[in-house]
This record gives C-alpha cells, structure tokens and sequence, in this order.
C-alpha cells in the first residue's frame, strides 16, 4: 500500500476506540496503544511473515481467526485480543514449539533472555499437552564467534530476514519442508566456511530463543541486543 | 533444597499438613491415602514407572514439581538415542576395566525418559529448574485452602 493512498482509520481494540493508518497492521496499532498482543516471528524493523501464528486475533462478525502481524486495520473493525479460545490455541501452539524440538530451558544459554520462555509463563503454559519428539538434531559450532543450534531454533526466520534485508548478505535461508525444515547457511555449508556471512552478529541478536548465540557464553548469558534494528531498517528505508 | 529455601514457612505448612512419606523417611511403603503428593524427577525406569502409578492411585491432589517432572528436562536428553545406545555408551564404550551392562538389582531403564503427566494424571504443575521457594510456598498455601494455584505470577520454565 503506498503512502499516498493511506487514510486515517477507527477501531476497537478490546472494546477501546483507537484510530490507525490505514497501512498498519493490527500489531502495530496494538503496540502504539499499549494493548498486548504475544508474537513470537514478528520484530520491528523487519518484513513480515506471520510464521509463528501466536499473534492470532478475534475480529467480531467473521469467525476465522487473523494474524495481528500481517492484518492491515480496516475501517470498523472490532479486534478481541484476549479470550478463552485464543489462549487455547496459543498454548497449543506454544505446546507445539516446545515439543517439535529439544528445549531444554534450565541448561539453555537463552534462559531468562529467551521469548519462547517468557511467552510460556505469560500465556500460563505450565506443561505440555503434546508428546515430545526428542528428534536429533545438529549444532554448528563452526564459526569462529557464533553458534547455531538447531535443538532450540523455532523457524521464526528473523536470522534469514535480518540477514537478508537488513544486511544484504542472505547468508541465511530454509532448507527442507515441514517438521524437516532447517535454517541453513549459504547452500547448507558449516556457518564456519560461508563465503557471504559478514559476521555481522545481528541474525544472533534478533533470535528468540537460545538456538544463535555467542560462543563462550553459559547457562542464562545470552541476552540479546536489538535497539539498532528499527534504526537500521529506517536507514535502508530512506537510501532505497 | 528448593523446598527447604521455604525457610521458617515451612513451620507454617507443618501446621496445617503432616509430613506422611518421603524418600527420606522411615516407613518404606506409601502410605494408603494421601490429600497431597509432591512428586519430582521424570519417569525414567520401571521402578519409577510402578512407584507413580502406585502414588497416584492413593493420592488425592498430585503435584509435578520442577522441570524434571514437568518436561523430562535433562534427563530426557538421552531420548534422542535408544536406551540400549545409552547403557552401552555408559557401561561399554568409556570402560576399561570389566566393561558390563548391568542387569540384575537395578530397575529396567524405559525407552523413553517420560514426564509424569504423560504416566499418570497431574492435578497441578509447579515448573522451574528449581521452582523458587515461594512459587512452592504460594502453591501450597492454596492448595491447603481448597484453591488451584495459577503459578504464572512465580514461575516459569527453566529458572
């Protein structure tokens, strides 16, 4: 939708009047009016992939549910943000994450720093329903200061768009369908030996969880720094 | 030791609750009915697998407490390999001297590591690697007034 042609939009957001762009989506106009929404794929300054479905909203009078993060607000609309069938689904879909892969959050790097964590208390997600898969996984300790481990990536994608629209670099990218997908680095080479990889660091700040981190940290040492990205991504906005 | 942070609170447990059984006590056998059980680890042997199926038929309210009950935690890294890789791995591979894999006098490892509420049914769920003191206090100060503890507010998974 191009600048020109937004117009000035009102909603309800949880039974609140709030007014919006007309090019925003649902997550943004929450955030802007301190309604929470839980995300997990979504982070400012990158593009949008609606991956991870935890952001799914209500919108009164249809009965699908949308995706807050790649929802564009329209005229009227009324947006439940919190209900009894919401929190079901995004404790199943939290119950999923945790189950597809290996995460161990008492021995992760990420613990205390970690989204997928904090999600789960959040949403009250005191056990998982879902049988765990325990499938075995790599980690590539090649590169000289990072470290990917597969065991705790969720597939948000925020390292393969970090990487490729921030950087330019698109060192990162999936591989594999379904519950075989993995990120990979350039054609499923060891990160180590990439010949695009800056070593810029900014796909290890934007992850959630513990599955890109630094090496030499331990259990709980990894927090993350992201200040620069809306910074970054309003930079590449002007010189393009 | 989690348990043991509730410090002098535990005084005000004691109370309302009398301590019936533990791994620590003298009496061997469950006793026949208990209101409440705190249960900690994963499933991991047949002994445990017995020993839960045993304790939630005489219990009233089954508690997981801690990441180990809850998510099978670290013990269930060994899920990735078969039981026999591991004992193998263990009692074989990383043993000079008379290398064997015992099987008499200790419990049959399962498959799979498991977590307690995938055995039996749990009533309520206390995660943390450990549950801090007053997650524990705050469950079981509700618990002991008829109440279902919403922990989310306390704790969470991991620490």
């Amino acid at each position: 939708m191009s600048r020109l042609s937004q117009q000035v939009v009102t909603l309800k957001i949880d039974g609140r009047d709030v007014g919006a762009r007309s090019n925003e989506t649902i997550l943004e106009v929450a955030h802007e009016n301190d309604i929470n929404i839980p995300s997990l794929c979504s982070v400012e300054g990158l593009s949008v992939v609606g991956s991870c479905r935890l952001c799914l909203v209500e919108v009164r009078g249809t009965s699908e549910l949308v995706s807050a993060c790649s929802t564009y607000v329209r005229e009227g609309m009324d947006i439940v943000t919190h209900s009894e069938r919401l929190s079901h689904y995004r404790q199943t879909i939290l119950s999923l994450f945790f189950s597809e892969r290996n995460h161990l959050c008492a021995v992760c790097v990420s613990n205390n720093h970690c989204e997928l964590q904090g999600q789960a208390q959040a949403l009250g997600l005191s056990h998982v329903e879902v049988a765990y898969r325990y499938p075995q996984l790599p980690v590539d300790a090649s590169h000289e200061r990072f470290v990917i481990d597969h065991n705790r990536c969720i597939l948000c994608t925020r390292c393969v768009r970090v990487c490729d629209e921030i950087e330019r670099a698109h060192t990162w990218d999936v591989a594999g369908r379904g519950v075989q997908a993995l990120v990979i680095t350039d054609l499923n080479e060891p990160w180590g030996s990439s010949e695009t990889c800056t070593s810029c660091g900014k796909c290890v700040q934007v992850c959630p969880t513990g599955a890109l981190f630094e090496k030499g940290k331990a259990v709980a040492e990894m927090s993350r720094r992201r200040r620069f990205l809306p910074y970054l991504a309003k930079t590449k906005e002007k010189s393009s | 030791m989690s348990f043991l942070d509730l410090d002098e609170r535990l005084i005000q447990i004691a109370e309302k609750a009398s301590l019936v059984y533990s791994p620590l006590v003298d009496i061997k056998t469950f006793p026949d009915w208990v209101d409440l059980t705190l249960v900690e680890g994963a499933v991991s042997n047949m002994e445990d697998w017995e020993k839960i199926r045993n304790v939630r038929q005489h219990t009233h309210t089954l508690v997981s407490l801690g990441d180990c009950a809850i998510t099978g935690n670290v013990p269930s890294m060994r899920n990735q390999f078969s039981a026999n890789a591991v004992l193998e791995r263990s009692y074989h591979e990383n043993i000079e001297l008379y290398p064997q894999i015992p099987r008499d006098m200790v419990p049959h490892l399962l498959a799979r590591v498991r977590p307690v509420h995938e055995v039996v049914k749990v009533d309520v769920f206390i995660p943390g690697c450990p549950p801090p003191a007053d997650a524990i206090f705050f469950a079981l100060s509700e618990l002991l007034e008829g109440r279902t503890p919403d922990l989310s507010a306390y704790t969470r998974f991991g620490s």
